[in-house]
């Protein structure tokens, strides 16, 4: 990460601050209707407000949950099944076709059969986020022990390395990169998978919020949910990006 | 460029039978357990009843006409995030100080997840291919960028002093060094794209639109048609495997035309 310098931090924040401004302007000189854009002042008022009285930190507490158990499992579920498949060349052959078929299903075309399966419930959301978050780590997982090098594989073999210590010391270190990768990606889906399983299902939570907010016109509302989203989709990644960084940090002395 | 969206199975290998083993034995159990223990049941199907669904479907347009609505939000979305992504990126990669500028404002916008803004979205442009594409827009938008800015800032140094040598305008330079020296890694950012407006499109008619593949698949599970339902899932997942190996199948004969992308 490179480091920001005074002249571009000043210039970075100015860009920003026009964007905030072009969106004071919009929205009080009615460029755009108020039903459509609040001010920004209506905006950050209903932020306020709902985070303090409303009900919306008890929904955003209620999405970060969701998304947090479903990325957890869907990551013990991916590495485990990623390592079985992975470090066996047989069970590539047989499953990596069915997996890849699977893999450019969208997540969220699971929610009908799993709502046929399970009912409207909050398991049933918590399933669908957990197996569509599940595929960027399962398959960063096998490529990275498919990608063990030739060699330290010989090594194993002549060290006569049981299976379980070939994954624990050889491929789980080697493919910790592609893991890591793979969770950030799998977070960004967990995120979109519980707003959409909120909106579908009626859960209580920042998804069914911001479609009630629309429903009933009240903008200001609706961008307050959003702004939260996006706050969560950014701390989420940026506290991920560090998490990486301190952990791959042996890999480039 | 996350490495493990490259691995794609080679079906012509000789192995190639071998995976479609597993498969077939999920069918057929499948296949059994919805004919014995779930025989009576609202929820669930046999395949061979999705398969007759799917062909009913496919017999009076309903299959066709869905499909074509969804592809054509995603490509249209496609067109216009990637074309926007695209000029920005270039615009960022070019111009250290660009980049430096527009770094706060990207990042706190980037992080929005795209379904964020389907009530939005509704509340616009109410429902309709309209609302669908300036969602799917949004979503590429945001890689597309990000992608095109590394491929311009990775664009020989060389190059860029042979522009300025021959007092290339801004246009020229562009149009003539830059943008064909990314072309290999655009069609890589494509092919992501391409990859994220198909699963956004669905995602937006299962959620809110009621018009194409998602929708189809949200109503046929409303209406207690499990295999139609089953149907439509298959489909959809045909669908993206199909326009994802036509995107890969580009991707590589951009590289072997116009040179291999490295990593």
């Amino acid at each position: 990460m490179k480091r920001l310098r005074a002249a571009d931090l000043v210039s970075s924040l100015l860009v920003l601050a026009g964007v905030l401004a072009l969106w004071w302007l919009a929205s009080h000189q009615q460029w755009i209707s108020k039903v459509f854009l609040p001010t920004p002042e209506a905006a950050l008022t209903s932020l306020a407000d709902g985070l303090r009285h409303g009900e919306l930190a008890g929904y955003t507490g209620a999405t970060v949950l969701r998304m947090l158990l479903g990325w957890g499992l869907a990551s013990l579920l991916g590495v485990l099944l990623g390592a079985l498949i992975g470090s066996s060349a047989a069970a590539r052959a047989w499953l990596q076709p069915t997996l890849e078929f699977i893999r450019p299903l969208p997540a969220s075309a699971m929610l009908p059969l799993a709502i046929a399966l399970f009912g409207l419930s909050p398991t049933m959301v918590l399933f669908v986020v957990a197996f569509g978050a599940m595929w960027p780590v399962l398959l960063a997982t096998v490529h990275g022990f498919a990608s063990v090098h030739a060699r330290l594989r010989e090594v194993a073999g002549a060290l006569q390395l049981a299976r379980s210590a070939y994954v624990l010391k050889i491929g789980l270190p080697n493919a910790l990169p592609d893991i890591l990768a793979g969770m950030r990606l799998s977070l960004t889906v967990s995120l979109i998978v519980a707003v959409v399983g909120e909106m579908i299902a009626s859960q209580a939570g920042l998804g069914q919020a911001i479609l009630l907010a629309a429903r009933s016109f009240r903008a200001s509302e609706l961008f307050a949910g959003v702004m939260l989203l996006g706050a969560i989709g950014f701390a989420s990644n940026a506290l991920l990006a560090l998490a990486e960084h301190r952990l791959l940090r042996w890999q480039h002395p | 460029m996350a490495t493990w969206g490259m691995a794609m199975p080679s079906w012509r290998s000789w192995r190639s039978w071998r995976g479609a083993v597993v498969p077939l034995l999920l069918l057929a159990a499948f296949e059994w357990y919805a004919r014995t223990v779930a025989a009576s049941s609202d929820t669930l199907a046999p395949p061979s009843a999705a398969a007759l669904a799917f062909v009913k479907a496919l017999a009076d347009g309903s299959l066709l006409a869905a499909t074509g609505f969804t592809l054509q939000a995603a490509a249209l979305g496609l067109a216009i995030g990637a074309g926007l992504g695209l000029s920005l990126g270039v615009l960022l990669g070019l111009s250290r100080r660009a980049a430096a500028a527009g770094f706060l404002a990207i990042e706190v916008l980037r992080p929005i997840p795209s379904v964020a803004l389907i009530p939005l979205a509704m509340l616009v442009f109410g429902f309709g291919l309209t609302m669908e594409v300036s969602v799917v827009a949004f979503a590429t938008f945001w890689p597309l960028l990000i992608l095109s800015q590394a491929a311009a800032r990775q664009v020989e140094p060389q190059l860029l002093e042979v522009a300025a040598a021959l007092q290339l305008g801004l246009a020229a330079r562009t149009w003539k060094v830059v943008l064909p020296a990314m072309l290999p890694r655009l069609f890589v950012a494509l092919r992501l794209g391409v990859a994220i407006a198909l699963v956004v499109a669905v995602t937006v008619e299962i959620a809110a639109n009621p018009n194409g593949m998602g929708y189809a698949l949200m109503i046929a599970q409303q209406s207690l048609d499990p295999a139609l339902m089953l149907a439509w899932l298959f489909w959809i997942g045909a669908v993206g495997v199909a326009i994802n190996a036509l995107a890969l199948r580009a991707q590589r004969f951009a590289a072997q035309r116009m040179g291999e992308v490295a990593a």
